[in-house]
């Protein structure tokens, strides 16, 4: 890194690292509180709290529902076109329409998709795959998976400011602050 | 305060152990577990490997020959068109469930202790579902054909039967298979990344990188990682349920005494959780001795194991009374003979050894010694094995022999190819777990760390 900088080009944040998850829970309410926006926390396992603090939506229950409903009605529907339209069948007299027994076909396929919304789509909301993110040029950030715990206020905050954000950043009590290169 | 919460802190009143050895930090979460991976190959796993591909070349030797020669060389034929295949399918697919229960619905009832099993469960329920999936196949006789059953646009002008049960066995089993996978590939991808990042050498963490998809553990990730992981469990659990009540209903749906009976779904499901729990055991009690996983994999955990296997089993068991029952109260002949049959008739070797498999050698689990001794544990999962086989040789084989014409009688046994490609799917069914637990992580250690003390002091888990 040149010279600190204020926002922008070639800085996409200030990293700092904590021990434990009480900790981060902590920073992340006095950056809440300091009135930071734009900031994110990188840990090994789920921490509510942190998502809590960011306020942040999941559409994932949304997309899974339209998923399973369009699931639902479309192999319904598909059944019943080749059943009663495309190429009818008089199967020892019983009705062309014998909904009863397009239930278990219709049932799996709402899951299939329904599923698959929920896995596939959740990744690909999460923006994977995705090999290259500025957090990984941090050589300590390779703990963030296994037993430590960042905090990443991002250079794009109107609060941002090298020097005052990099203090407060240290009075939060952490093992580490680095700059994150984009 | 939430379920859990309330859960832990009644444990602790109590005094009774937790699913997790309390000294366990993150740390050496991922040292135990990721040093199975990174750590040098025993012989004993080269051996083991050995093995198990050998007795899968035994099946691929019996699959070519079966495709030279067509499914004559089985031993089917009128009376009895359904022979092995459709056994081993049943009995591979029901292995399967207990995966499904362990991963998806102890996670909806906030039962803890699916945590250290759920990973290896989940792998178990694939290979077991891959295993199931070539019988109907290769069972078609022409299974380079197999494609018709799914419904496209095709020059015939047909379409699948969608009144057919063969045909919601179709979809019931592709979807549980891709489920199954996406559920587990979902759960491994922060586990992939801890491996990416504690990988040494460069090829190996590109490789657990590139599955990895660049997972980095940012909160509003997990939250959607969550949400989806719950729901996934939660659309798994009426999955599997619907599952082995479709392959019951491949049964239930024809007219034949001994098929043709309501009991068949419960029955057939509680029997699918009984053989995948024996499953479990089998395979988790030697993986736990040899790895050391004894902090992870605790002796509560073996206790519940078993607990469950016998509430299955017991539930099976009412399966068969009922079947008994309704034989002789439905006043139909040919119920009765069926039992009769079943019972007396040249194949009550089969039925008597099912029921001391499956009655008598389980109800060592009321038992709380034999519950905890993985040697008990071990010795009466292995007779569940055996007998949710047998089981299914009843059902099927010997119903099939004797229906209501005597003129149409028949008899049936296995021939030598037959059992080699049964032998060839226990080969596939072992060399796919012991790969797997080379080179991917048998138990969580993302869920690990959650339900370390550690973990716990985040709150909210």
């Amino acid at each position: 890194m040149s010279a600190p900088q204020e926002t922008g080009s070639g800085l996409f944040g200030l990293m700092a690292e904590f021990e434990t998850p009480t900790d981060i829970v902590k920073a992340a309410e006095s950056v809440r509180e300091a009135g930071y926006r734009s900031w994110n926390a990188y840990t090994p396992y789920p921490v509510p709290k942190l998502w809590e603090l960011m306020e942040h939506k999941s559409p994932v229950p949304a997309m899974t529902f339209m998923g399973g409903l369009t699931g639902a009605v479309a192999s319904f529907a598909f059944i019943t076109w080749t059943q009663v339209v495309d190429y009818p069948w008089n199967i020892g007299g019983r009705p062309t329409f014998s909904w009863p027994a397009w239930i278990p076909p219709t049932f799996e396929t709402t899951i299939l998709l329904a599923g698959l919304t929920a896995g596939i789509g959740m990744l690909a909301i999460n923006g994977f795959p995705k090999p290259y993110h500025p957090v990984f040029n941090v050589d300590a950030f390779e703990r963030a998976s296994q037993d430590r715990y960042f905090l990443v206020i991002k250079s794009d905050d109107p609060h941002f400011d090298r020097t005052s954000t990099e203090s407060f950043l240290r009075e939060l009590g952490p093992v580490e602050v680095s700059e994150v290169d984009e | 305060m939430s379920l859990i919460d309330v859960d832990i802190k009644n444990r602790e009143e109590l005094g009774r152990p937790h699913f997790i050895d309390q000294k366990e930090t993150p740390t050496s979460v991922d040292d135990a577990i990721s040093g199975v991976i990174f750590g040098k190959t025993y012989l004993w796993w080269v051996v083991g490997l050995a093995v198990s591909f050998g007795l899968l070349s035994v099946g691929g030797l019996g699959l070519t020959w079966l495709l030279m020669k067509g499914v004559g060389i089985w031993g089917i034929n009128m009376p009895v068109a359904w022979g092995f295949a459709i056994i081993n399918f049943v009995w591979w697919i029901g292995i399967g469930h207990a995966g499904t229960l362990i991963s998806a619905i102890l996670l909806l009832l906030q039962q803890e202790w699916r945590t250290s099993i759920n990973r290896f469960a989940e792998a178990m329920t694939l290979f077991a579902v891959a295993c199931a999936g070539m019988f109907p196949i290769f069972h078609t006789g022409r299974p380079w054909l197999a494609f018709w059953m799914l419904p496209y646009p095709n020059n015939m002008g047909v379409w699948p039967q969608f009144r057919s049960p063969l045909i919601w066995d179709v979809f019931a089993v592709s979807t549980y298979f891709t489920i199954s996978l996406v559920f587990w590939y979902v759960g491994l991808v922060p586990d992939l990344a801890v491996l990416r990042d504690k990988a040494k050498h460069l090829f190996v963490k590109r490789i657990y990188g590139l599955f990895a998809l660049g997972w980095r553990g940012a909160a509003n990730h997990w939250h959607n990682y969550e949400k989806a992981y719950l729901l996934l469990a939660g659309l798994s659990t009426p999955l599997v349920l619907s599952v082995h009540s479709v392959v019951s209903f491949d049964f239930a749906v024809a007219q034949l005494p001994g098929w043709h009976a309501t009991i068949f779904p419960p029955y057939f499901v509680a029997g699918a959780i009984y053989a995948g729990f024996a499953m479990v055991l089998t395979l988790m009690i030697p993986l736990r001795a040899i790895f050391n996983l004894h902090a992870y994999i605790t002796e509560r955990h073996l206790e519940n194991m078993g607990k469950v296997m016998l509430v299955t089993g017991l539930i099976v068991v009412y399966g068969y009374a009922t079947e008994a029952f309704m034989a002789y109260y439905s006043g139909n002949t040919f119920e009765r003979f069926m039992m009769y049959n079943r019972v007396f008739g040249p194949y009550w070797p089969a039925y008597w050894a099912l029921l001391l498999c499956n009655f008598l050698m389980p109800q060592l689990m009321w038992i709380k010694k034999c519950r905890t001794s993985t040697f008990w544990l071990f010795f009466a999962s292995q007779f569940v094995n055996v007998g949710m086989w047998l089981e299914r040789y009843v059902i099927v084989a010997v119903t099939l022999t004797r229906d209501f014409l005597v003129s149409s009688w028949g008899a049936y046994h296995g021939t030598f190819w037959d059992w080699a490609v049964f032998i060839g799917t226990i080969g596939l069914f072992l060399s796919l777990v012991f790969i797997f637990i080379r080179i991917l992580p048998a138990l969580s250690m993302t869920e690990l760390k959650a339900i370390s003390p550690e973990g716990k002091s985040a709150g909210g888990h």
